[in-house]
Order: structure tokens, then sequence, then C-alpha cells
């Protein structure tokens, strides 16, 4: 019973999933309504789950003194200052959560993307080399959607942004395709496999 | 003077940081200005399509981005919801991603107050919901069975603007503001393909080579892509010395520095091999 059940769910539900895409009308319309409307209320779920985790988590890092667990008081503050003003005052604007999210939480998320421009930079000058009549072409092609990028580059020549286009449009279009048509096809057999039972790695190893 | 490239090439990453700093910073401050030309590119074809849109359509932004985005994305946001309104169209914001919902409200509350808009007549933020693309594919049907109230839990009923709207058909056009997963490429599979809603879009400079195929096959109605594609339509759309354009020149001058440390990484592997084929 421990595997026909959860094999039985999967089937049912993707059943009704490919039956509503094919089938618009009732009953696979309302069912599928159905199980798009638990899906969502499912992975609302996934969000306290992650919350819980992250208590435990750090937590455990304190009670345990494992490394850098001197960072775990500081996450765990600011995780509960969030939750009690967003429940104590909400989430609407010129409230103490919004003060504390447009000011604390969006310079500091931005500031952690911006570094990668340095390790970009160093990475770069490190590792692209022209050795070899591909990688060259790589490079030559680096460099004109880097000028295509800015507007330096139709200064310099203003046929750079028209190739930027081009590189972006044609071999780059080629290329992502083939990835993402390979890709698509493989999501496709592994949810027909999953339906029918025949991949079963999902149930946690159970035979 | 071999040598001296040679030396390069072991030069100290600290280095690096210190001068792609100086790169940026020198731009900023100095005021440097380097004017933005808008060429042939997709963020023109999303301009004209947004300008094209018939007065007091519904046109659905989806705020799917966080902070770590915010610089690229926010001048996005900020532009388009100016556009939006300038043609009086309603925008119906909401977010696929937790707190894209807030940076929503920001670009959009902002804008509203300074050109006379008025929340729930012209624009209203629905907020955050979990799901994805299975959300998507629940708003081609019902939107209010997946919004039951806004973001501030205004009930869908009593916003006026929302009476005539059932589903996904109702909107005529979705710009997804995305940095990734779920984002444009869910609403592209799931709305534009499933309910033939025209698909328009802003995302990260990094993540814009993927999505160029959905432009080739008119998937997709436009992109911005990056800074750059924030500055065009900031200077499509009439902003003046707009966050993204003021970008233009620290960006510019960033990527000169890098395609220069790029030059000098190879002069150095070059002047190296010599020297080892010389040695040898």
């Amino acid at each position: 019973m421990r595997l026909i059940i959860p094999l039985a769910i999967t089937f049912t539900a993707g059943m009704i999933m490919i039956l509503n895409f094919f089938i618009p009308h009732r009953p696979f319309n309302i069912l599928g309504e159905n199980l798009q409307d638990w899906y969502i209320i499912v992975a609302s779920g996934a969000i306290f789950l992650g919350a819980v985790n992250l208590m435990h988590v750090h937590i455990r890092k304190i009670r345990l003194k494992l490394k850098n667990w001197k960072y775990s008081p500081i996450t765990i503050a600011g995780f509960l200052v969030m939750i009690v003003t967003g429940l104590f005052y909400g989430v609407t604007e010129d409230m103490p959560f919004d003060y504390l999210f447009m000011n604390m939480v969006a310079p500091m998320g931005a500031t952690m993307f911006s570094l990668l421009a340095f390790f970009v930079a160093s990475a770069a000058f490190r590792a692209f080399r022209a050795s070899n009549w591909r990688a060259t072409l790589l490079l030559t092609s680096a460099f004109l959607v880097m000028l295509g990028q800015v507007p330096i580059g139709a200064m310099i020549w203003d046929k750079i942004p028209l190739a930027k286009v081009w590189l972006m449009s044609i071999p780059n279009t080629a290329g992502q395709r083939a990835v993402m048509i390979g890709a698509a096809m493989g999501v496709v057999a592994t949810s027909l496999r999953m339906i029918f039972g025949i991949e079963r790695s999902y149930l946690g190893g159970a035979d | 003077m071999a040598n001296i490239f040679v030396k390069m090439g072991d030069l100290d990453r600290r280095i690096i940081f210190v001068l792609i700093a100086l790169a940026v910073i020198i731009p900023m401050i100095t005021n440097l200005v380097i004017p933005n030309i808008v060429g042939q590119e997709p963020s023109r074809d999303l301009y004209d399509f947004v300008d094209a849109l018939p007065e007091g359509s519904n046109v659905l932004v989806s705020f799917d981005y966080d902070p770590s985005t915010l610089p690229e994305l926010q001048p996005m946001a900020e532009a388009v919801v100016m556009h939006l309104f300038q043609k009086n169209l309603n925008i119906i914001g909401m977010a696929l991603w937790p707190q894209g919902a807030a940076l929503g409200q920001e670009a959009m509350s902002s804008l509203a107050d300074s050109l006379g808009k008025v929340q729930y007549e012209d624009w209203v933020n629905l907020g955050y919901k979990s799901g994805g693309g299975v959300m998507i594919v629940r708003l081609g049907t019902s939107i209010s069975a997946v919004f039951p109230t806004d973001r501030d839990n205004v009930p869908w009923d009593e916003i006026p603007m929302l009476n005539d709207i059932g589903s996904l058909r109702d909107i005529s056009l979705v710009i997804s503001l995305s940095a990734g997963d779920p984002g444009i490429i869910a609403w592209v599979m799931m709305a534009g393909d499933r309910y033939a809603v025209p698909i328009g879009g802003g995302c990260t400079a990094v993540s814009a080579p993927q999505l160029y195929t959905y432009l080739q096959t008119k998937q997709m109605v436009g992109l911005l892509g990056g800074l750059k594609g924030a500055a065009d339509y900031e200077t499509l759309v009439g902003i003046e010395a707009g966050p993204a354009v003021r970008g233009m020149s620290p960006q510019s001058v960033a990527h000169l520095a890098i395609m220069l440390f790029i030059i000098i990484g190879n002069v150095a592997y070059f002047s190296q091999k010599r020297k080892k084929g010389g040695a040898r």
C-alpha cells in the first residue's frame, strides 16, 4: 500500500491535468481547477516549512557552536523582527515592515548581487584566453556583446549594437533553442514516466 | 618588456577589484553622461506594442524579482509603469516572487502620486501568490479565484477597475519583469501559448540570451534586457536622466575596464607562452 497509494495519486492527478488540457470541459475543467487550487495551497505551506527549517538550522548551529555560529543570532533576530513587524503592523506602505524592507533588505540584497561585477572582472582576467580559434571566436563575440550592451559601443562604431542584436538573435538563439528543446523533451519523458509509475525515485527510494 | 607582461598576468585580484570600483565610482561622481542611443532592439518593440494599445486596456504587470536584482529591474519597472500611466492604461500588478509585491507597490504608488492616478481606478496591486506556472494556468480560468483580495486585503468585488475582468483573456498584455524562475518563461508557456495573451518582459542582462528565442518565434512582443533595456525604455518614454540612463556611464566604463583586463590577461598569456617556447 505504501507504494500503490502514491502511484495511484500521481497517475490520477497527472491524467486529470492532461485531460483538462485536451478536453477543457466538465468534469475535467472542474477537477483540473481544483487540483491547481490545491497546488497553490500546498506551495504556500512550503513557505512555512522553509521558515521552520531556517529556525531549526540556526538554533542547532548556535546550540552546537558550529562553524560561523555567531552569524546565526543575527539571522534569527532579523527573521523575527520582520515577522513581528509584518504580523502586528501589516505589510502596507509606510508601516515598519515596509520601512525595513525598503531601507534594509532592498539595499543589502542589491549590494550582494553587485559584488558579482568584481568576481566577473577577476574571473575574465584569469580565464578568458584566446587559446584556440573557438575561444577566440567566443572572445570576439563577448567583446561585441559587451560593447553593444552599452552606449559607448554605438559611439565607437554604430554597427556594434546591430552586431550584438545579430549575435543574440541568430547564433545564440540556435544554441539556446537546441538546449531548451532537449530539456523540454526530457521533462515530457520524465513526467510520463512518473505518471505511469516507471520513474519512482521521487517516492524516496521505495521499490 | 616581455617580463612586465608576464608579471601582469599575476596581477593581484584586489587590484582588479579596486580598479573596477573606480571604474564605477568615478563616472558617478563626475556625472559623466554618455547619451543612450536606442537602436532597433527588442526594447523598442515592447515600447511600440504598449504605445499601440487602446486607452483603457488592462495590462498585467508581474513583478517577478527581489532586491538582489533591483538595480537592473526597478528602473525598468518605473519606466514601464510610467508609460502605462501616460497612455491611460489600467495596471494590474502582481508578483510571482514574495518580495516583488513590495517593489511593485513602490514603483506604482510613487508614480501614481506624481501623475494623479487613483488606486483601484487606474491601478491595483494584487500582491504575491505562490504556485508559479500552475498559478498562471489558474489565472487563465479565473483571476479572482487566485486573488480574492488585493495586497491590502480589499475584496475583488470592491475594486471598480476589476469589475469587467474575469480571466487572462481580458488582459491585453502581460509584462513580466523577471529575475529568474518563475518568471517570463512561465508566463510565455502558461499565459501566452495557452490563452493567447501577448507577453512582454524585462530581465537581467545575464538571462536575456535565453529569452531571445521567444522573440524570434513571436511568443514575446518585446524584451528589455538588463540596464541597457531599462535605459532604452526610459529614453523612449522621455524620462530625462532616469536611474538606468545615468547607470549607462558607469556600466560603459566598467565594461571597457573588464575588456582591458581580458586584453592584458591575453597579452600576459601569450608572453608567458612565448617565453616558455624560447626556453625550450
